[in-house]
């Protein structure tokens, strides 16, 4: 193949657009003020529970019955120091990313099957639309006589809760791709494989990180209610224990540990998802 | 290219779009390596005939064929350049370039290069990486055409490429893709509404009728390729027919 000849175009340069020292001056100021009202929101709300608690404060809500901040960071103290706290987080963490690995491998594959497929869309649509309504943690029971040990179980339950969010999500993003996508590889010669490869499965990244950050969420509060139920080790299950000898303390470690590691994987999932989808068009961009 | 251009012909073709029939017993003959340009009035079915021809639709009767061969699915022999920008908006400059390249069956050796000069060639060095997102609209349509010609398809349908683009980038892109063509000759049908773009660019001109209509006109625009007075008279014809189109409407 030769090369076709060289054709100077001169028109559409690049501009770069410099921005000016006082504007990117203003938005810095902006960007700090907005953190320190953010801090402070939240160093508020802490010390005003110490106040309530700290003063056994009894109005409608029962204050007196709490911890203070002071006896939660002690508990945190003691807690964090033990081997049990970190064999419950590796234990939670396992049963999640376990069943949402699986909820999102399953989630895709179906997804993509019911957006493309009239003929699965009609074989398994139906069972899929009857069972999405259910709310996963409605399942425990079956869960529990389904399943020989309350760990398949747990992570069933996990699964089950991120499955529906990250399936729904990635039919509807399936739908919604532009055809023209798809024509223009078939007309390069694209085989159905390459439009799978090339088209649907870059092409709906957008919609399956969306699936995925709900599916996170979803299955946190699963698991740990799962735990609560049936478990012999995990956050959910000490937390719950924590309750049921009255170390009111020990609960509110709980809590901030499930709120801390909800966090960073709802974070990690975001943050992968942005780098996975830079292609998409951001209000701050400029074309030349 | 390193092929020759392919012949496509139409025989009784039947196309409907959205059930309403768009195109009825439509015959046309494009000979290998030569640009035929399709003209008429909004909704007479010019894209309709394209996708037929890259195989993207099926007709609801009669035949359409590739070198004499029925044209049942998409190939790389029969590639096609929307008008809209159908750009992998997740791939940059080069690698759509590479895909075109990769799917027309290149061994990966060279690849790269040969993306390089394609980039080169649509004046787009220095962009190679950029993704579509980053490129203005006439940039964009470079990098269709580049990918479109890349795979040295046999034969190339163009719906309306140029129409989004202002009155400079077009010209550019016509000029563009005259030399390209003519160092390259393969076989093009181009969708175009603008009777002096298909005077520019066209061998010939089928100026289809409103849907259902049959063909209105079939004109030969003489050489050399320029929009010089002698087509003044062929300007009129067109217009002419384009015209009847409408009022038979």
């Amino acid at each position: 193949m030769t090369a076709p000849p060289a054709v100077l175009i001169a028109d559409e340069p690049a501009v770069a657009v410099a921005t000016a020292p006082a504007a990117h001056s203003a938005n810095r100021r902006r960007s700090w003020t907005a953190w320190a009202v953010r801090i402070a929101s939240v160093m508020v709300a802490i010390a005003l529970w110490q106040v309530l608690t700290a003063n056994d404060v009894r109005l409608w809500l029962r204050f007196d019955t709490l911890p203070t901040i002071t006896e939660i960071v002690s508990a945190f103290g003691a807690r964090v120091g033990t081997q049990d706290y970190w064999l419950d987080l590796g234990q939670s963490l396992i049963r999640i990313l376990t069943g949402f690995a699986i909820a999102a491998v399953a989630g895709v594959v179906t997804g993509i099957l019911l957006g493309r497929s009239p003929r699965f869309s009609n074989v398994l649509g139906p069972l899929t639309e009857l069972a999405r309504p259910i709310p996963a943690i409605a399942i425990v029971p079956v869960a529990i006589l389904l399943f020989p040990t309350d760990e398949a179980g747990i992570v069933f339950i996990t699964f089950l809760a991120a499955y529906f969010p990250i399936m729904v999500s990635t039919r509807h993003a399936v739908r919604a791709l532009p055809t023209l996508w798809e024509d223009s590889v078939r007309t390069l010669g694209g085989s159905r494989w390459d439009v799978i490869a090339r088209v649907v499965l870059p092409g709906i990244l957008p919609g399956v990180f969306g699936g995925l950050s709900v599916g996170i969420g979803v299955a946190w509060i699963c698991v740990i209610s799962a735990e609560m139920i049936s478990g012999r080790l995990g956050v959910g299950y000490r937390t719950w224990q924590a309750y049921t000898v009255l170390a009111y303390p020990d609960v509110f470690v709980g809590i901030i540990t499930i709120g801390v590691l909800g966090f960073a994987t709802s974070a990690a999932v975001e943050l992968v998802g942005r780098r996975a989808t830079r292609w998409l068009p951001r209000g701050e961009e400029k074309t030349p | 290219m390193t092929t020759a251009g392919m012949s496509l012909t139409l025989r009784d073709v039947v196309l409907s779009y959205g059930g309403a029939p768009v195109v009825d017993g439509l015959d046309l003959d494009v000979a290998p390596g030569e640009i035929l340009v399709l003209t008429g009035p909004s909704g007479c079915g010019k894209s309709t005939v394209l996708r037929a021809l890259a195989g993207l639709l099926p007709p609801d009767r009669g035949e359409v064929l590739g070198d004499g061969v029925r044209v049942t699915t998409t190939s790389r022999d029969r590639a096609m350049v929307f008008q809209d920008n159908a750009l992998l908006p997740w791939r940059s400059v080069q690698s759509n370039i590479e895909l075109a390249l990769k799917l027309a069956g290149r061994p990966r050796q060279g690849r790269r290069e040969e993306a390089l000069r394609w980039t080169a060639d649509v004046g787009l060095t220095g962009f190679e990486k950029f993704l579509p997102k980053s490129l203005s609209g006439g940039m964009r349509q470079r990098v269709q055409l580049a990918r479109g010609l890349a795979g040295a398809p046999r034969a190339v349908m163009m719906d309306e490429p140029f129409g989004a683009l202002d009155t400079q980038t077009r010209a550019t892109m016509q000029r563009l893709l005259i030399d390209t063509w003519s160092a390259h000759p393969t076989t093009v049908v181009f969708v175009t509404h603008d009777v002096d773009e298909a005077l520019l660019i066209g061998d010939r001109i089928a100026v289809l009728g409103r849907a259902g209509q049959p063909l209105r006109a079939l004109l030969d625009v003489p050489a050399p390729r320029d929009t010089s007075v002698s087509r003044t008279a062929l300007r009129t014809e067109v217009i002419a027919a384009l015209d009847h189109s409408e009022l038979i409407s």
